[in-house]
């Protein structure tokens, strides 16, 4: 960890074509939903990615954290008439909470074990939500009106909450905390005997993880306008899709999860449109067979991910089209 | 008064006895070599006094405190430093990191931090890999990062648990002028757990010799190597 300029010259180009990208497709409110959903799960899978690539501790069930924000935003809305755009806040915050007193119980697990104990927390939380129908509305969920009709405002909050996210993530790594998550991740016992408090320090991971999920959960309801407990607590659509965003672009670096939501957003799409209708409609279905294959691949050749292997790509991209050339 | 007092610790896991009744001080500035046969109880020992393991009974007093029940953080950060006999470098990170890690313990800035694990790098001969991943270090290299990542926490005693098992005859060398320059030049008391007699003798001021978990003997290395329950607890009853 060198302590150049905050960000390079290439961050920058990057964070400056996110500005504009949403003009460059003023034609498509498509294309602009895509950026849209792209940036929240840059929000969501830089928040797995602290707490699970940073570290160590692998959450296999982050969809707790975004459906609690979700739903926060969604409550007061439902019972008080409160506008869910104070969701954004306080879903961070009740996350956060729920993150640390579900941490009390999960944190006393380790590997395997703590990966089953927080998705049975999502679990919980989903099924409780959706038989609570007296306080949740059940499984006929809540409706809100959306704010506007155009995507220009939703897109540019939500890039910069992904941009905050990214940041705060960038800022913890290169202080004590970030040495202090890397230290856990890396050897629990060895952390002890460096003087790490490693219960603190996970917490500390925790919060500001769910702090984030939360906040995504809360964008989601606002610009959805619509959530029912399926929905913002699944495993398969939040929590495994949040996993994937993180193995794909790179666990445990900086832009992996921004790499990891562009290739998992659009190939989500591809599928849901059943290659924008060229294909058969059963190719749809295909969908988590492929995800499936992918994770193996990525596994196996990638373990570092797009971003981590970086180098390693380069290096086969270059190979090959030499070979093709000579 | 020592730095260290070990009153009648004892450890039961389960039935078996790994530690009975191990009483021992150390003094400031004093190396004490720790030496039994295998499962004598020497690392158990270790992880008594740095808490891996709750004790059964007795007490650990460092520098005053009543450490018995305090938990392993906050025994490191009172200044107990230790290594372990299998090595466990953070294997993702670079060499420096590694150090930076530990260093934080007392600094509280990337940039004092970055000074502190270089100056320790130095002290260990650890500073031209220190852009190395931990991973990709010989046995050697660990077991002296082992060293660097304790010396990092600025403690005042420091636990070697085998820190020179593996390594040939000139880095055996080189491990035993790090640990003499560890109490010379940083004034850091020494507990030294080892197998390799060269280096127990040759370092230690004083031995105390255990063998099944119980104290034999202790006392000077002279002394200690003449005990005739020494000889048996490691050559068996027929060297008499």
């Amino acid at each position: 960890m060198e302590n150049k300029k905050f960000f390079s010259k290439g961050e920058l180009i990057l964070i400056l074509a996110g500005l504009v990208l949403p003009f460059v497709f003023f034609f498509s409110p498509y294309v602009q939903g895509l950026l849209i959903f792209i940036m929240m799960w840059v929000v969501l899978g830089t928040s797995w990615n602290l707490l699970a690539g940073y570290t160590g501790q692998v959450s296999f069930g982050h969809a707790a954290y975004f459906g609690i924000g979700a739903y926060t935003a969604a409550l007061p809305f439902l019972h008080f008439k409160i506008s869910p755009w104070w969701g954004l806040l306080t879903g961070g915050i009740m996350a956060v909470i729920v993150g640390y007193l579900l941490g009390v119980i999960v944190f006393r697990l380790r590997g395997p074990y703590f990966a089953l104990g927080t998705l049975a927390s999502a679990e919980i939380l989903r099924i409780a939500f959706g038989e609570e129908e007296w306080l949740t509305n059940g499984h006929n969920g809540i409706l809100y009106i959306t704010t506007w009709v155009t995507k220009y405002p939703y897109y540019f909050i939500i890039f910069a909450l992904a941009i905050g996210s990214v940041l705060s993530v960038k800022l913890l790594m290169r202080r004590r905390e970030g040495y202090y998550f890397l230290s856990i991740r890396e050897d629990e016992d060895a952390a002890m005997a460096l003087g790490i408090n490693t219960k603190k320090y996970k917490n500390i991971s925790m919060v500001v993880s769910s702090f984030w999920a939360g906040v995504a959960g809360a964008f989601y309801f606002i610009y959805m306008g619509f959530i029912d407990s399926d929905t913002v607590f699944a495993l398969h659509n939040i929590s495994i899709i949040t996993i994937l965003v993180g193995i794909i672009g790179g666990v445990g670096t900086i832009w992996g999860p921004a790499v990891g939501a562009i290739i998992m957003v659009l190939l989500q799409e591809l599928f849901r449109s059943a290659i924008f209708g060229l294909a058969p409609q059963w190719v749809s279905g295909m969908h988590a067979f492929v995800f499936g294959l992918l994770v193996i691949f990525v596994i196996l050749y990638l373990p570092g991910g797009v971003v981590g292997d970086w180098e390693l790509i380069k290096k086969k991209l270059h190979i090959n089209s030499k070979t093709e050339k000579s | 008064m020592g730095i260290l007092t070990l009153k009648n610790v004892t450890k039961n896991f389960g039935g078996l006895t790994a530690v009975n009744k191990v009483s021992f001080t150390v003094e400031e500035g004093e190396i004490l070599g720790l030496i039994g046969p295998n499962g004598s109880g020497k690392t158990t020992i270790f992880n008594l006094i740095n808490h891996y393991f709750p004790v059964t009974s007795g007490e650990i007093i460092f520098k005053g405190i009543n450490i018995t029940h305090k938990q392993t953080h906050e025994i490191a950060m009172l200044g107990i430093g230790r290594t372990f006999q299998v090595v466990k470098p953070l294997k993702r990170l670079s060499v420096e990191d590694n150090v930076m890690a530990a260093a934080f313990a007392r600094e509280t800035t990337f940039e004092g931090a970055r000074k502190v694990a270089r100056e320790v790098l130095e002290f260990t001969h650890l500073d031209h890999v220190a852009h190395m991943k931990a991973g990709g270090l010989p046995i050697a290299g660990r077991k002296r990062l082992e060293i660097a990542k304790a010396l990092a926490t600025r403690p005042s005693l420091l636990l070697l648990d085998e820190t020179a098992a593996g390594l040939n005859p000139s880095e055996l060398d080189e491990a035993i002028d790090i640990i003499k320059a560890i109490r010379s030049d940083l004034g850091i008391t020494i507990i030294i757990v080892e197998h390799i007699m060269k280096v127990i003798m040759n370092i230690s001021d004083r031995i105390h010799a255990i063998a099944f978990g119980t104290t034999i003997t202790e006392g000077s290395p002279e002394e200690v190597a003449k005990n005739p329950t020494v000889i048996e607890a490691y050559l068996g009853s027929d060297y008499h």
